[in-house]
């Protein structure tokens, strides 16, 4: 269960694993605020307020979306291990080739956008990106997926000695689900929140992955042997498998720093229940099969899945309003809650997480899709909950950590300054995205007609904001991990 | 009212009650509750937990049967019978169409491929709003079924990123009042 105390003892990081956990944190705050400019250089191009040229203009979009998947996947990847390590021994190594192989992985991709010229998108669709009609070579597309490999590779090896570790610990991951306490049996009161989430995560995103490397390694054999072709569709399921499962698998990752934080701020027991295991047993099951709902406009794709996808992302809704979100309320409310900025970012974050998933199951409905289906409805509702959701549960446990390093006053100046200006300025650039969707105005397109500018110019505002207040929490939060825990030597530093 | 109206404004007033929860919640979270006030709270949350699961139950039976009982895509292995058919392939990057006429008031089949890479024809009334879309892909054909009712110039775009081009990527289709049930192939 997870504990009451600010700051636990086996949270406390001894100095390599603090240094490869540093060096995380430190990594995706520089790559979230790189990334985010890019989004931004986007915005204002589209709302002609600065001038790129169509082809940088989608290397920038093919940068900012793998960017922003392979960061939110570090993160959350740094809240996993935060926690899980203290309930199953996990090896430092293992985070460490994460660590390795995905800067490996992000230079690959980096080189085949800005050297090579590839601008085929994250979702390297089947055939574009050996059909670029001369725009970027084999050997640039070829780059960009070794460049997915060596990241998924690291994930695997991650998510491997997790599993090897939580194995070890409960004997199988069915009881680390706690599938033996769904229908009877007295439930273990101490059977950890962050097990039962990162053992659904290994699962789903394991499958995903691994569909992402059977499509990776066929896309790289036919970029080199041509008359070995694959079937579109089929190559179109196991890229959304893996994508929607890749960028999904951060929020449930992410949601364990909100889990184990909510009741150390509030005081309040948060403990395990009969409908906290089912809802992560279905949720593991229908994350899984829900990505059927990114093909609806697949109209030769069998009418089975195209309803699966629609059912299953209405049922999606219920785990996080019935079980995480109703949790979390239920226990801030009226709880004397010490509002910080660990306590401030996790409630913001299951907010993120529940009002976002409204749009997106909205769109889950064919009948909507027909007229949203890539439009900016799309990025309206993803960043959302990546803006609203999965990153304010990274800055939860970022702010947390530095909460017992920093004596100075970031706490005030994060939360005057940099807070409203993220909040005001997230909710102005997603509402922007999603008028410009219901006005049909299309996703991905570099040059925008005059009549769609003032939802461009309205998300450029919004991008800036957040990019404000980005800027404030990554400088203190930065000072702070570089600084020696209060009171502790630097040798013997608390997480 | 618009369609793509009526969905932003559900979007909007469900969005609106998330946050309008939370609100509550945040402004109560600061106040301290004894055991008593503790206990009675645990009890109205359950009870309130039940009736949101009723109501989530209800909105998720009753809109999964409003947009599934007539499922909304045509079947895509029989013929339709349309009177009016446009065959359309996507190229990178522009719209190769059998007929850029249709009329009103008759159902129109668009059979929809590609010739190269994945691409999505979207059809933009005169309103600037999207009315239908599917898919351009490689070795599949998708089959749209869809009457229009107003006469006007349509555009037709691609949705699906395709390349350099994609946003370029064009063709206007002249929709034009009955008069004699349909005369595209």
């Amino acid at each position: 269960m997870s504990t009451l105390t600010l700051y636990p003892e086996d949270e406390k990081l001894p100095r390599n694993e603090r240094n490869v956990f540093n060096l995380y944190l430190i990594t995706v705050l520089v790559l979230f605020l790189l990334m985010m400019l890019l989004g931004l250089t986007m915005r204002m191009t589209q709302a002609d307020w600065i001038g790129v040229p169509s082809r940088l203009f989608y290397q920038l979009l093919t940068m900012h979306g793998a960017g922003m998947v392979g960061t939110m996947s570090l993160a959350t990847i740094a809240v996993m291990w935060f926690f899980l390590r203290k309930y199953v021994h996990l090896h430092l190594w293992a985070f460490l080739t994460n660590y390795v192989l995905f800067m490996l992985g992000a230079l690959a991709i980096i080189g085949s956008i800005f050297i090579g010229g590839y601008a085929g998108l994250w979702t390297f669709l089947y055939p574009l990106p050996v059909h670029s009609m001369g725009v970027w070579s084999i050997n640039a597309a070829a780059l960009f997926m070794v460049g997915y490999l060596l990241i998924g590779v690291g994930l695997l090896v991650f998510y491997l000695d997790a599993a090897a570790a939580i194995i070890r610990k409960f004997g199988n991951l069915g009881r680390a689900l706690g599938l033996q306490w769904l229908f009877r049996g007295e439930i273990d009161p101490s059977h950890p929140k962050a097990v039962v989430a990162s053992t659904m995560v290994i699962i789903a995103n394991g499958l995903g992955i691994l569909a992402g490397a059977v499509v990776l390694v066929m896309s790289l054999i036919n970029a080199y042997f041509p008359s070995d072709t694959l079937n579109a569709l089929v190559a179109k399921n196991l890229i959304y498998w893996f994508g929607h499962m890749v960028i999904n698998a951060t929020i449930y990752m992410g949601v364990i720093a909100v889990y184990e934080l909510i009741p150390r701020y509030t005081g309040r027991p948060y403990g395990i229940s009969r409908v906290f295991l089912w809802s992560w047993a279905v949720s593991c099951v229908f994350v899984i099969v829900v990505f059927p709902h990114h093909l609806l406009m697949d109209y030769a794709e069998p009418r089975w899945m195209a309803i699966m996808g629609q059912i299953v992302s209405y049922g999606a809704g219920f785990p996080v309003f019935l079980v995480t979100a109703y949790g979390v309320l239920t226990n801030i409310y009226r709880s004397n809650i010490r509002w910080k900025m660990p306590s401030r970012f996790a409630v913001l974050a299951v907010f993120g997480w529940a009002a976002g998933i409204v749009p997106a199951i909205l769109d889950g409905t064919i009948e909507i899709n027909k007229v949203m289906h890539n439009t900016q409805w799309v990025p309206g509702h993803f960043h959302f909950y990546l803006i609203l959701g999965v990153l304010p549960m990274v800055l939860a446990l970022m702010y947390h950590v530095i909460g017992n390093r920093a004596q100075s006053s970031h706490d005030t100046v994060s939360s005057k300054i940099g807070l409203p200006a993220y909040l005001i300025g997230a909710l102005i650039f997603t509402i922007a995205f999603l008028d410009a969707g219901h006005l049909s105005v299309p996703r991905r397109f570099a040059v925008h007609l005059p009549e769609w500018m003032a939802t461009d110019r309205a998300g450029s505002i919004g991008a800036m904001l957040i990019i404000l207040g980005m800027l404030v929490f990554a400088t203190y939060i930065i000072i702070g991990l570089l600084r020696a825990p209060t009171g502790e030597r630097p040798s013997n530093t608390a997480g | 009212m618009i369609f793509q109206n009526e969905v932003f404004l559900i979007a909007l007033v469900g969005m609106g009650l998330v946050t309008l929860g939370f609100i509550y919640v945040i402004f109560q979270a600061g106040k301290p509750a004894d055991t008593a006030e503790a206990a009675q709270a645990h009890k109205t949350s359950n009870l309130l937990r039940k009736w949101l699961f009723v109501a989530l139950l209800v909105i998720f039976i009753g809109a999964s049967y409003a947009t599934l009982h007539r499922f909304p895509i045509p079947l895509q292995h029989e013929p339709l019978q349309a009177s009016q058919v446009v065959n359309v392939i996507g190229h990178q990057w522009y719209w190769e169409m059998s007929a850029t006429q249709v009329e009103t008031g008759a159902p129109t089949e668009f059979r929809v491929t590609s010739a190269d890479v994945n691409h999505d024809f979207a059809i933009y009334a005169p309103d600037g709003r999207i009315v239908v879309q599917t898919q351009a892909m490689p070795g599949f054909v998708n089959k749209i079924l869809y009457t229009f009712d107003k006469p006007g110039t349509y555009k037709i775009r691609c949705l699906e990123y395709c390349g350099l081009g994609h946003d370029v990527m064009a063709a206007d289709l002249t929709v034009v009042a009955a008069t004699t049930g349909g005369h595209a192939s």
